[in-house]
């Protein structure tokens, strides 16, 4: 098993207004359901908009603190799932659920896993 | 074994090792992999093996069974390799299994059905859709195919470490994303085998088509693929398709000597030296097709097959069915859309009811912007026009076909044609 983060970036597309948004909570409601039900589900919120971000920065000792997202982009990080998965086939098939997969895009990433050890494919890949 | 070492291969042992390189690689990789449970470290181990063959086969001889060798050679260093990488999860787990597989005196002989199932894992792990499709192809010729990194940068006129590079990252994705190393279930079958046999016509066409780089290489690419095609149509031979593409493959190359003659030149269809092409080729598309047909699943590479062999069915040129191959296209059209089948669809139009229909048919797809760099396009366009007495729009679209070809043979033979227009 292997934790994926499905970080959920959305656009101008999708639902706007809270009506929209409200009539869209059975899909989310019923996505978090059944991922818990798997077994699958470690964590999983939806975010703030990107203006109440705030980025960090510390160079040569100076912490720099500046208002907003780290890239003013049309797409924006709207929330997140935390994943436990037996491999990326099932990772991506549980993204392609997410309903914001159907307007936004769904960016899958694999979990280093810090508390084991290395495997020997990154222990390959690193000495190279 | 890299490029130099393959060179200094000749003579008996070598040889050996050679063939052993060819034929068995995929196999004994594909089996470590699934034993090791990692991708770059079976690579490594199989690698090292196929050294220690170069190496001592000169001096002891071949062994009897070469592939054993290999295996049983490729699962020690895999074992070593293990113990020195400092910590692995399961690394216990995989050490015992070596350990006893290694400890088996005379190893049963590895079921067929085993030995296929690895091979299908591991192309269906090196085409993921996860991969970005430079990467998959590089994977693919460099994992199944055993071209050198080397060998697969100069097919591609990238350098050696940029491919280098592309091939270790998308292992390392493999690792640490845990792209599974499986036959994809049922449901999930028909859509990866496609992408499966998109990566295999990708590395024929890029061979075949030879816009730029060593013509030499490219053979091989056309080569490769016709194996690849061979395993597949032989791992599936119930998948209509997978036997489609190696037709539609084995057809083409038929002809492939015959489109450039001595002096370089690029030859059409019609002006090639039927005697120049290969029989055998032909023959063994053809009977790939029959089969294909037979299971009665179209596809858009049976249809591309079933008009290559209508192509290359008559002794004499003048008797080629175009009525037939204009059909074909149509119902390529409907199965998979593309402008590309349009304009080949409108040059069979024009040979089987006259220039005037198919040009026609070309006329939409002048306006289409995406055609608007579309070689091909201009150049059927042009030779229609031609035939239709247009000779000052002939020429502005032979020089319109003149300017986007990136392939100096193409271009000489299109210039050859404006400059036959202008004298006459």
């Amino acid at each position: 098993m292997s934790r994926y983060m499905l970080l959920l970036y959305r656009g101008e597309q999708g639902p706007q207004s809270p009506a929209e948004r409200a009539a869209e909570m059975p899909l989310w409601n019923e996505l978090q359901e059944s991922l818990r039900d798997a077994g699958l589900l470690i964590a999983g919120d939806p975010l703030h908009g990107v203006d109440t971000a705030t980025t960090v920065r510390v160079r040569n000792d100076e912490t720099e603190i500046v208002d907003g997202p780290f890239a003013v982009t049309k797409e924006f990080l709207a929330g997140y799932y935390l994943l436990e998965c037996a491999d990326l086939d099932e990772a991506l098939k549980q993204a392609a659920r997410v309903p914001l997969a159907q307007y936004g895009s769904v960016e899958v990433r694999p979990v280093m896993d810090m508390g084991a050890p290395a495997t020997a494919g990154e222990q390959a890949a690193a000495a190279t | 074994m890299n490029a130099a070492e393959r060179s200094a291969a000749s003579g008996g042992p070598p040889v050996a090792v050679e063939r052993a390189f060819r034929e068995e690689r995929a196999g004994i990789l594909a089996t470590l992999i699934r034993h090791v449970g990692d991708f770059q470290l079976a690579e490594d181990a199989v690698q090292d093996a196929f050294a220690a063959a170069v190496a001592t086969w000169p001096r002891d001889g071949v062994p009897s069974n070469p592939g054993a060798w290999i295996t049983t050679v490729a699962r020690r260093r895999a074992i070593d390799r293990l113990r020195r990488t400092r910590s692995l999860a399961d690394r216990t787990d995989r050490l015992a299994e070596l350990a006893r597989l290694d400890a088996q005196e005379h190893p049963p002989v590895t079921e067929d059905s085993l030995v296929v199932d690895d091979r299908l894992r591991l192309i269906f792990t090196c085409c993921h859709p996860a991969l970005a499709m430079p990467a998959r192809v590089a994977l693919t010729l460099r994992v199944l195919g055993g071209l050198t990194t080397a060998e697969v940068a100069r097919a591609f006129v990238v350098s050696e470490p940029t491919m280098g590079k592309r091939i270790v990252r998308a292992k390392r994705k493999i690792a640490d994303a845990h792209i599974p190393y499986r036959v994809p279930p049922d449901d999930e079958l028909p859509d990866r085998l496609d992408g499966v046999l998109r990566v295999v016509y990708l590395i024929y066409n890029e061979g075949y088509s030879a816009s730029e780089g060593d013509r030499l290489v490219r053979g091989e690419l056309c080569a490769e693929a016709i194996r690849l095609g061979r395993l597949l149509s032989r791992l599936m031979p119930d998948d209509a398709e997978a036997l489609g593409l190696l037709a539609l493959m084995l057809l083409n190359d038929a002809r492939r000597s015959a489109r450039v003659d001595d002096a370089g030149r690029y030859l059409a269809l019609d002006e090639q030296d039927r005697s120049r092409w290969d029989l055998g080729r032909i023959r063994e598309g053809k009977r790939m097709l029959e089969a294909a047909t037979r299971l009665r699943r179209p596809g858009s590479y049976q249809l591309q097959a079933a008009i290559t062999a209508l192509h290359v069915e008559p002794a004499n040129r003048n008797d080629t069915d175009w009525a037939q191959i204009a059909k074909l296209y149509e119902v390529l059209a409907r199965v998979s859309p593309s402008p590309v089948v349009e304009v080949n669809r409108a040059v069979a139009v024009a040979f089987a009811s006259g220039a005037q229909s198919g040009l026609e048919l070309l006329a939409p797809l002048l306006e289409d912007p995406r055609l608007e760099q579309y070689q091909p396009l201009h150049a059927a366009h042009a030779e229609l026009l031609r035939r239709v007495k247009d000779s000052a729009g002939a020429a502005r679209a032979y020089e319109r076909a003149i300017a986007l070809s990136a392939n100096a043979v193409e271009r000489t033979e299109l210039e050859g044609r404006l400059q036959a227009l202008d004298s006459r």
